[in-house]
């Protein structure tokens, strides 16, 4: 198991924003973290990464109890992540852009080691003719690839994708998801959260449900699709409804 | 005749398309639903059909006018109201005070008492409230009072955006009730929601968005037992 969430639970006031999610990650897959709005995906997210540390519960990365560690100590052990809002640096070029993400990332390289990451990275997702430009004038699509070749450049083992296909139109949106299929066959262990549900139905091996931070399902994605549960939290509760349709 | 009808709506934000042609029509006097996952554009399409955002092609037309490049005040003199998503109160102003900022419309003046007298029958808990701070009541009735504010505006046509959002199931019924209400006095109503359950069972016809088109569309009781209406939220 590269990841093992256990029991983890988090409070942000009076708010529990994630309650008892445990759950294994196996080496090589794709594991897709759905819920509706506000179900804790991030959150859960930033408790994997360091960003927050959770009241109870642990997380192992490789075997080894890494909760409540620091998110750049994490980075060099070799978990990436990226964001849903992306930030580039904006007065930097692309290619310095991806640099950054090698040299915080699992080793410590030099400035030139870091370049040849970044050329790579860049090629191999479809920005190499722009490694020269300011990243501020990528178009969004572009500056999601960005994102992820920043994150790509830390040579992660495991790789944590926060709504990479959000704001990308259907073409983009396909591109994308064989980019994240082509990351996992060089041995990337990945977590993505998404709304584009056909895409991450199509691409995740295993699939987790949260809603108001409860984990409600685990399963392929045919089982997740249609499980009882699941399509309850997305559609609503068909018995208020009947008794809508009831009372006049 | 089509009391409101969108042609082919193309909208977004910055560079980012969230429409890529989208229909509607809303019949006069029936409730129209607007569902689909999150991000499929139901917010975006009710800005857009308000005003608060330029739609990049295509038009909207407002009993029998081409309306598309009105601005959102413009379009609440004609009687198009929205209700927008989070409800957007003036919370240091009492419940009263925000139902009669939403009498502002020079189209509403005239009935502030009567439809103030529309909102206090249909929610008696916000005329027991009325000199409270709106920022001091409950999710459930800053909802009631973000409808009513709506209903004071004297709408033609009221569009609604999410109205069931983080609210317990018990208000969610009293909210939903009170729109069969409404149509049942004969008021045109859009309504975005994520519970499409509740928008199948109060609404006459619905309209599925996903990825910012129109995945299905047809009477409400049909598409309740529609299949693909799971598989345009699940992916499969």
């Amino acid at each position: 198991m590269i990841l093992q969430v256990e029991g983890v639970s988090k409070r942000f006031g009076g708010l529990q924003a994630l309650s008892d999610v445990t759950f294994d990650l196996p080496e090589r897959q794709i594991l897709g973290l759905i819920g509706p709005n506000g179900a804790g995906k991030t959150t859960l997210f930033n408790v994997i990464n360091g960003v927050y540390k959770p009241e109870e519960g642990r997380v192992l990365f490789r075997g080894e109890d890494v909760t409540g560690r620091r998110t750049y100590d994490l980075a060099h052990m070799g978990l990436a992540r990226t964001h849903q809002i992306v930030r580039p640096l904006n007065e930097l070029s692309v290619r310095e852009n991806v640099m950054v993400g090698a040299c915080f990332g699992r080793e410590d390289h030099g400035l030139k080691t870091a370049g040849e990451i970044a050329d790579e990275v860049l090629r191999f997702v479809g920005l190499g003719s722009r490694a020269g430009q300011l990243a501020g004038s990528l178009n969004v699509g572009q500056k999601k690839r960005l994102e992820l070749a920043r994150a790509l450049a830390a040579q992660p083992f495991l790789l944590l994708l926060d709504e990479v296909l959000a704001g990308l139109n259907p073409s983009e949106i396909a591109q994308m998801v064989e980019t994240v299929r082509a990351i996992r066959d060089q041995g990337v262990t990945i977590i993505m959260i998404e709304h584009v549900m056909h895409a991450v139905m199509n691409v995740s091996d295993r699939m987790i449900v949260l809603d108001y931070g409860k984990q409600i399902a685990e399963g392929t994605p045919e089982e997740i699709a249609n499980n009882p549960r699941v399509i309850e939290a997305y559609l609503g509760d068909p018995h208020l409804a009947e008794r809508l349709m009831e009372e006049t | 005749m089509a009391l409101l009808e969108i042609r082919e709506i193309a909208s977004g934000y910055g560079e980012v398309q969230i429409l890529w042609g989208v229909d509607l029509t809303l019949e006069e006097g029936q409730l129209t639903s607007l569902v689909g996952a999150n991000g499929a554009g139901k917010t975006t399409m009710l800005r857009t059909v308000m005003g608060l955002l330029k739609p990049w092609q295509g038009s909207v037309w407002f009993d029998g006018r081409n309306v598309s490049q009105l601005p959102a005040h413009a379009k609440a003199e004609l009687g198009l109201v929205l209700v927008p998503e989070g409800r957007q109160l003036f919370t240091d102003m009492t419940v009263e005070e925000n139902l009669e900022m939403g009498a502002s419309p020079r189209r509403a003046k005239g009935h502030l008492k009567r439809n103030m007298e529309r909102v206090y029958t249909m929610f008696p808990r916000l005329k027991e409230r009325r000199y409270q701070h709106a920022g001091t009541l409950s999710g459930g009735e800053q909802q009631m009072l973000a409808v009513g504010r709506g209903i004071m505006a004297n709408p033609v046509v009221l569009m609604i955006d999410e109205l069931s959002l983080g609210l317990a199931p018990v208000l969610v019924l009293g909210l939903f009730q009170s729109l069969k209400e409404l149509k049942a006095d004969g008021l045109t109503m859009l309504l975005v929601e994520q519970n499409v359950q509740m928008a199948m069972a109060v609404s006459d016809f619905a309209y599925v968005l996903a990825q910012g088109q129109v995945e299905l569309k047809g009477p409400s009781r049909e598409l309740a037992r529609n299949e693909h209406v799971r598989s345009a939220y699940l992916g499969m």
